[in-house]
């Protein structure tokens, strides 16, 4: 096992632990807020980061993961039992983004990004209006299964663990070569045997999933949804692009850092704020674009880089003459 | 049965024809060289032949099945490769990583590819840059990225698209060699390049083409004297 599998291992043991460590509710809250937007920003950073095809509107994938269990649990499932859901509601992502992705990756250019973020205001108004199904905007309301958060922190660590080791998992392989192949040049991968339309969908098949379960986790745990809440472009779909950012596109701990950092950032904005909360938060994202483009993770690494390359000396950083 | 045919191909582009009735066959073995003046047309034929564009008119054979219409990755999967004259490299990836994008075509295994990229980078003798990002490559170490990965697909056929353009004489001398050595391998070449010393000392037979039409075809010292072909280079007074 490599050092940083072990190293990922006993992060997880030291976390998976906290909560018999920390009692307050609102701190519990908060982590498992920064664990649920670590497993948004991991999926949209799949797609957006390592395949290069940004999405608006990974709040539609996300509002049907929290729909599917919604409406299991409307339609006379009990809220434990609707723990299926979290499977169901990946899956029914999953199958709502092969259908647009089998459209729009057969161009290139922002087509995609566009026809998501129209998809999930189509959905937000599908929710809307058909009533049976959804209780339009009344939104769906249920008492949560378990009593303690510890339940759900334990729940939504397994998902963000889950999540990050299988996009580690993917990207280690030939379907990672292959997504970085295509977001650097797809006419190149194509030349290469690379077959972008079917790669660019599985990438987002995987990618939707893992933001379906989200969604479904989501509605598990506020026990209500509406809408509004989950197909909202700017709570959702911008901020999943935001917290990638923030903490370092196509970098393996980028979403898991800007996830805490969002989550932070937003409650303590909102404390002591008030409602110009917002404001701040978008100069924020302003000055991390322009200073640190790399975002936070990306920067650091690139810092270290630099200097391991110094530390080596000249003859490390660039090939023997001769050899040219 | 030749290995590479095209039977009348013609690519218009609105009303511009590109490629007009261009008909030649590669022999297995062979290199076969593709000259003519800048906007003759070279290029948008290897376009064709690797799927980019599907031809207006006429028919492309490889290993005596029909490939016009395929997808570039389909083509590239039955054993054809190219490299770019306007460098592609996967700029992010280092070099080894670019070669084992290739590798992939030809396995699932990480282990493997990566033995096959070791291989492919040993070949075009880029041992010494394997770790380097692409897209901090000097110009001449890009164009053999070019051939390394393009190797590594395990073609049956190579086509070379100015690989020596903008190099200094000594990467001249190297990549000829480099070419040679794919060569003798086993791999036929079909090489568009404007470096006529290049050109005439490495392939078997020549064509000319210009203003997408093929004006000579024979051994390099035919075309080199056919009057067509020095006035498309020269103008009409010299000719």
């Amino acid at each position: 096992m490599s050092r940083s599998t072990l190293l990922s291992l006993g992060g997880l043991a030291l976390l998976a632990v906290l909560p018999a460590l920390v009692r307050n509710p609102y701190v519990l809250h908060m982590l498992i807020l920064c664990l649920l937007w670590t497993v948004l920003g991991q999926s949209w950073n799949l797609l957006g980061g390592y395949t290069g095809q940004v999405s608006f509107g990974h709040a539609a994938f996300f509002g049907i993961g929290a729909y599917t269990t919604g409406i299991l649990v409307k339609s006379g499932l009990s809220p434990a039992t609707a723990w299926w859901g979290l499977l169901l509601g990946g899956l029914a992502a999953a199958a709502a983004s092969a259908l647009i992705g089998w459209i729009c990756f057969r161009l290139r250019g922002p087509y995609f990004a566009l026809s998501v973020l129209a998809l999930a205001e189509v959905l937000r108004l599908v929710a809307l209006n058909w009533k049976q199904l959804t209780n339009g905007a009344e939104g769906i309301l249920f008492i949560p299964a378990f009593n303690s958060k510890a339940a759900y922190y334990w729940i939504v660590l397994a998902l963000a663990a889950l999540s990050m080791a299988a996009i580690r998992f993917v990207m280690n392989g030939k379907l990672g070569f292959y997504f970085l192949a295509i977001r650097e040049d797809q006419d190149c991968a194509e030349s290469l045997g690379i077959n972008a339309t079917k790669y660019k969908l599985i990438s987002l098949l995987i990618s939707a999933f893992f933001t379906g379960v989200a969604g479904s986790f989501y509605m598990n745990y506020m026990g209500f949804i509406d809408p509004g809440i989950v197909f909202s472009i700017h709570d959702i779909s911008v901020m999943m692009i935001l917290v990638t950012m923030l903490g370092g596109v196509a970098t393996t701990w980028g979403p898991a850092v800007g996830a805490a950092i969002y989550i932070l950032m937003s409650e303590a904005f909102r404390t002591y704020l008030k409602s110009g909360h917002l404001v701040f938060f978008g100069v924020l994202i302003i000055v991390i674009i322009i200073f640190f483009p790399q975002g936070i993770v990306g920067t650091l690494k690139e810092t270290l880089q630099r200097r391991q390359r110094r530390l080596a000396g000249p003859q490390a950083s660039s090939p023997a003459k001769g050899a040219a | 049965m030749s290995l590479l045919e095209l039977k009348g191909v013609t690519k218009r582009f609105g009303g511009l024809q590109a490629v007009g009735h261009m008909t030649f066959a590669v022999e297995k073995g062979e290199i076969f060289g593709l000259i003519g003046p800048n906007g003759a047309g070279k290029t948008t034929v290897f376009n064709v032949i690797n799927g980019f564009y599907a031809p207006s008119e006429g028919e492309i054979l490889f290993k005596g099945e029909r490939i016009d219409g395929l997808k570039p990755y389909e083509i590239c999967r039955r054993g054809l490769a190219r490299t770019f004259q306007v460098v592609k490299p996967l700029a992010r990836l280092t070099v080894l990583e670019n070669v084992m994008v290739s590798a992939f075509s030809r396995t699932d295994r990480r282990d493997e590819a990566r033995a096959m990229a070791l291989e492919a980078t040993a070949f075009t003798e880029m041992e010494a840059w394997r770790d380097r990002t692409a897209g901090s490559l000097p110009l001449g170490m890009r164009k053999r990225l070019e051939m390394a990965r393009a190797l590594a697909t395990k073609p049956e056929i190579l086509l070379l698209d100015e690989n020596f353009a903008g190099l200094n004489p000594a990467e001249v001398e190297k990549t000829i060699a480099i070419v040679r050595k794919i060569h003798e391998s086993g791999v036929t070449i079909l090489i568009i390049e404007h470096n006529m010393r290049v050109i005439m000392s490495i392939s078997q037979r020549l064509l000319c083409m210009c203003y997408g039409e093929r004006i000579a075809q024979g051994t390099p010292q035919e075309v080199a004297n056919d009057p067509s072909v020095i006035e498309a280079y020269l103008g009409a007074a010299n000719a």
